[in-house]
């Protein structure tokens, strides 16, 4: 292992400086106010032309709609798998080091952090890394938070009124709550959820947490099945990230919906914003164009697609808004750490205890 | 006659190679699970969840085989053996509901019916759309069947249901106990469906294990106890399938005297197009509904034309292969049915019951070892629909195996014709039909494949199934939709050549012409 971590820290030694260079040139590019298409890039010409395999558990069109304006203004082209990041950081695992993919594109921390305790990943390079809070990445550096999703409450508004929403999550494992609630605790977006509870509530409490959570819910195997049962009457409320809500609003058009959004108070552990990050595979052959790849993600040009695309995912670079998105990022709180969500496994393992796994 | 037969030739290395190919999943599902120690073992098994697990599988697979089993049968019987009207019309219904991928029928209920769902959901949604699984090698026996037996039976004056009873369903034990295993089979390895019905099995927890663990030793010692419950069904069916053998030794076989219904005629075709209006209808329903009514509802993009083309030639490729590979293990096994003979078969058979995400990963695990220049390649993702789907190959050829008399290839071999030809004038036009009913239903299954395809295919292609699997997380179901009803109508010719196939023509005209 550890030879794997110096090669490829020779490597990107080596690559470092035409790889900042391209950043320089990206977020040159994104100043000016017109970017113009394909930029020449005086660095990144050596790149041009070049191939990066991207594994992607991000939503499909955004980031149909970023390879393509990566690929106008550096040259490089980008092959993009689409899969459930779960599927896809199993695969990488499987693969080894000779996975064919170049950069890893994930939806929660979890996934990369578990590909970083493997080894498998390289150094961000710091350019890249200095563009979002340093809260937003990595510890280590492994890699670099580009989008963030909170999770919410969200509730029939045929059958609760705004004022009888629960202040926590902790207070939907009370009796009050009891054959009104559905889960979908298989999703990679409940464990976070999970860890946070086990970190402010002890592993004990976590556990009488959970299973009171258990007696009281209809469990979905989904996101997208709770939000869209809890919008046709069938439970009262569950926990999402916000953006089901809002795709579901989309989908079925402001006149089918019947469910709203509330929020956890700050500090809450349901109070969770939760970023998505990318990160570049230590042994992937383009180095430099992965590197380019994950600096034009958190640039401006990128962030400003994640604001206005249809995965109402919140922008993480200083100065870029979500105007789709009604509540803004600050009103949530700090974005938790990826270390305290660390790998899962703790919440897995009560999850499996309890039975909801 | 004895030494014709155990000369050595070719097949028994042939069929040894495509099941060693075949069961190479269950290698990789061993590998894997022995990493995790005895600790995490004990820890994951002894889970309050395993047992329930346990339950649900077995208590379902139980309760929709022997649902399929009876409505196969009966329509089957209904349609071949009585006077009922239009026995075309309603054989292409009834064999309809295959065209449908199982997580569509899954999504059109939930759909349309939020309270379908759990245990009664389940055992609904995936009896309607597995029975003609059952139907289809019934219907088929019973039709090419000579008729000889029944008549005896009745004209030495027994009773319709007692003919029924000791004549007509032994004779179709075999074509049951084929459609019973793959049925069961399915359930075993089935995630999309039951995860919508929220039901869980162990299919869908070792799903989940993989999703949220990360944790491939965990994943797969799960796996294994699913691949236990595999062995003990296909023991089960090797036992039935032994019991009933049926070998029509006479060369024509006749069509039967139809069973007069009577006043029942009626009654049995509203039963019968209920069953149609359940399996079929509602799908059809749910599937214009979200056209319909979906706001995403676009019309479908260029690319639909593409992931058209690339859909269909893989799931081509992968049948004509899966279909070329069966045919050496279903011959070894009928010509000689030793105890290594029928290892193979039934190690073929176990990757069945695999859930899609082991199978496509033990594909990634070796071709990433062993063929790394094609992997994510379009070979390999044949490759690993081959594997997924040759059981299904084998089925059918094994079926029609079972009606071929055992000394043909002896007789054309005494009179001095040499073992190829006599594979290519004498055994496969006597299975052809079989084979084309192997071709047409991995082609069905193969073009609607999604798991396995995530991880597979070559990356930047898309088929229609990952396409609908895309939008339909992105909760755009309208969408999705154009996907789902090119998908199912892509099937639908598949569906048709299954039915000619199976059923062909009547041995000769029913006798009351």
């Amino acid at each position: 292992m550890s030879r794997v971590v110096l090669r490829s820290a020779r490597r990107s030694a080596v690559l470092a400086t035409a790889v900042s260079l391209s950043a320089l040139a990206l977020a040159g590019c994104s100043g000016s106010n017109d970017s113009g298409g394909a930029s020449d890039t005086a660095s990144g010409g050596s790149l041009k032309g070049q191939t990066i395999t991207v594994y992607s558990g991000q939503h499909e069109q955004t980031v149909s709609a970023l390879v393509k304006d990566f690929q106008a203004r550096t040259g490089i082209k980008a092959n993009v798998r689409s899969g459930d990041e779960a599927e896809l950081a199993n695969q990488i695992l499987t693969e080894g080091p000779a996975s064919p993919a170049d950069v890893f594109f994930a939806e929660n921390p979890p996934a990369l952090t578990t590909l970083e305790n493997k080894g498998l990943l390289a150094k961000v390079n710091a350019a890249t890394l200095a563009t979002v809070p340093s809260a937003d990445s990595s510890a280590k550096g492994d890699w670099v938070g580009v989008s963030a999703r909170e999770a919410a409450f969200v509730y029939d508004t045929g059958k609760l009124k705004a004022a009888q929403l629960p202040a926590g999550v902790k207070d939907l494992a009370g009796p009050a709550w009891k054959g009104k609630l559905g889960i979908a605790p298989s999703e990679t977006d409940f464990t976070p959820i999970v860890t946070r509870m086990i970190r402010t509530a002890g592993e004990a409490g976590a556990k009488s947490w959970l299973a009171g959570l258990k007696a009281n819910s209809k469990v979905y195997g989904s996101n997208e099945d709770l939000v869209a049962a809890v919008n046709r009457g069938e439970v009262e409320g569950g926990v999402i990230d916000h953006y089901y809500w809002y795709r579901l609003r989309d989908e079925q058009g402001a006149a089918h919906i019947h469910s709203a959004l509330g929020y956890f108070a700050q500090g809450d552990p349901g109070a969770l914003v939760d970023v998505s990050g990318a990160a570049v595979l230590s042994h992937g052959k383009h180095q430099a164009a992965a590197q380019a790849f994950l600096a034009y993600l958190t640039g401006k040009p990128a962030q400003q697609i994640i604001a206005t695309s249809e995965s109402y995912e919140y922008p993480l670079a200083a100065g870029v808004k979500n105007s789709k998105v009604s509540r803004a990022l600050t009103a949530s709180g700090p974005v938790v750490r990826a270390g305290d969500l660390g790998d899962g496994k703790d919440a897995l393992q009560l999850l499996q205890t309890v039975g909801l796994l | 006659m004895r030494t014709l037969r155990t000369a050595p030739g070719p097949l028994p290395l042939v069929a040894g190679l495509v099941a060693l190919l075949v069961a190479s999943p269950l290698v990789f599902v061993g590998l894997q699970a022995a990493q995790a120690g005895g600790d995490t073992a004990h820890r994951l098994l002894a889970r309050p969840v395993v047992g329930t697990l346990l339950w649900h599988t077995v208590a379902l697979t139980t309760v929709v085989t022997a649902g399929t089993l009876v409505l196969g049968f009966t329509a089957a019987y209904l349609v071949e053996r009585t006077d009922l009207p239009a026995r075309r019309a309603w054989t292409v219904a009834l064999a309809m509901p295959l065209a449908v991928p199982e997580f569509v029928h899954g999504y059109s209920w939930v759909s349309l019916f939020p309270w379908v769902q759990g245990y009664w959901g389940a055992v609904l949604v995936m009896t309607s759309s597995l029975y003609p699984l059952v139907f289809l090698p019934v219907a088929a026996t019973l039709r090419h069947a000579d008729a000889a037996a029944e008549e005896v039976a009745r004209s030495l004056g027994r009773g319709r249901l007692a003919t029924l009873w000791r004549v007509t369903l032994p004779l179709t034990r075999p074509a049951l106990a084929g459609g019973a295993l793959l049925v069961s089979l399915y359930l075993l390895g089935e995630y999309g469906a039951f995860a919508m019905l929220r039901y869980t099995t162990f299919a869908t927890a070792i799903y989940n294990e993989f999703q949220t663990s990360f944790d491939m030793a965990s994943a797969s010692l799960l796996t294994l106890t699913l691949v236990g419950l595999a062995l003990l069904l296909v023991t089960l069916d090797a036992r039935a399938a032994r019991r009933g053998r049926v070998v029509r030794e006479g060369t024509t076989g006749r069509g039967c005297a139809p069973v007069a219904l009577g006043h029942w005629k009626p009654v049995a075709a509203g039963a019968l197009a209920a069953v149609v209006g359940v399996t079929l209808g509602v799908p059809v329903f749910a599937l214009v509904h979200w056209l319909v009514r979906g706001s995403s509802t676009t019309l479908p993009s260029a690319s639909i034309v593409t992931e058209t083309a690339t859909t269909l030639g893989y799931a081509l490729t992968a049948a004509a292969l899966a279909t070329a590979a069966a045919v050496p293990v279903a011959l070894y096994s009928w010509r000689r049915p030793t105890r290594l003979a029928r290892t193979v078969e039934r190690a073929a058979y176990l990757t069945r019951a695999l859930p899609g995400i082991a199978v496509a990963l033990s594909v990634v695990y070796f071709a990433i070892r062993y063929a790394q220049p094609l992997y994510q390649q379009p070979s390999l993702l044949v490759a690993g629909y081959v594997v997924l789907f040759f059981p299904l190959a084998l089925t059918s050829v094994r079926a029609s195996l079972a009606h071929v008399p055992h000394g043909v290839e002896d007789v054309a071999r005494s009179l001095g014709v040499r073992r190829i030809l006599v594979l290519g004038r004498v055994t496969l036009p006597l299975i052809l039909p079989g084979l084309g009913a192997a071709f047409a239903m991995v082609t069905l299954t193969a073009s609607t494949e999604l798991t396995a395809t995530l991880l597979l295919r070559p990356t930047g292609t898309e088929t229609l199934a990952t396409q609908f699997w895309v939008y339909t997380t992105g909760l755009s179901y309208g969408a999705a939709a154009p996907y789902a009803a090119v998908m199912v109508a892509l099937s639908v010719p598949a569906v048709l050549i299954l039915t000619r196939r199976t059923l062909g023509t009547r041995a000769t005209a029913p006798r009351e012409n």
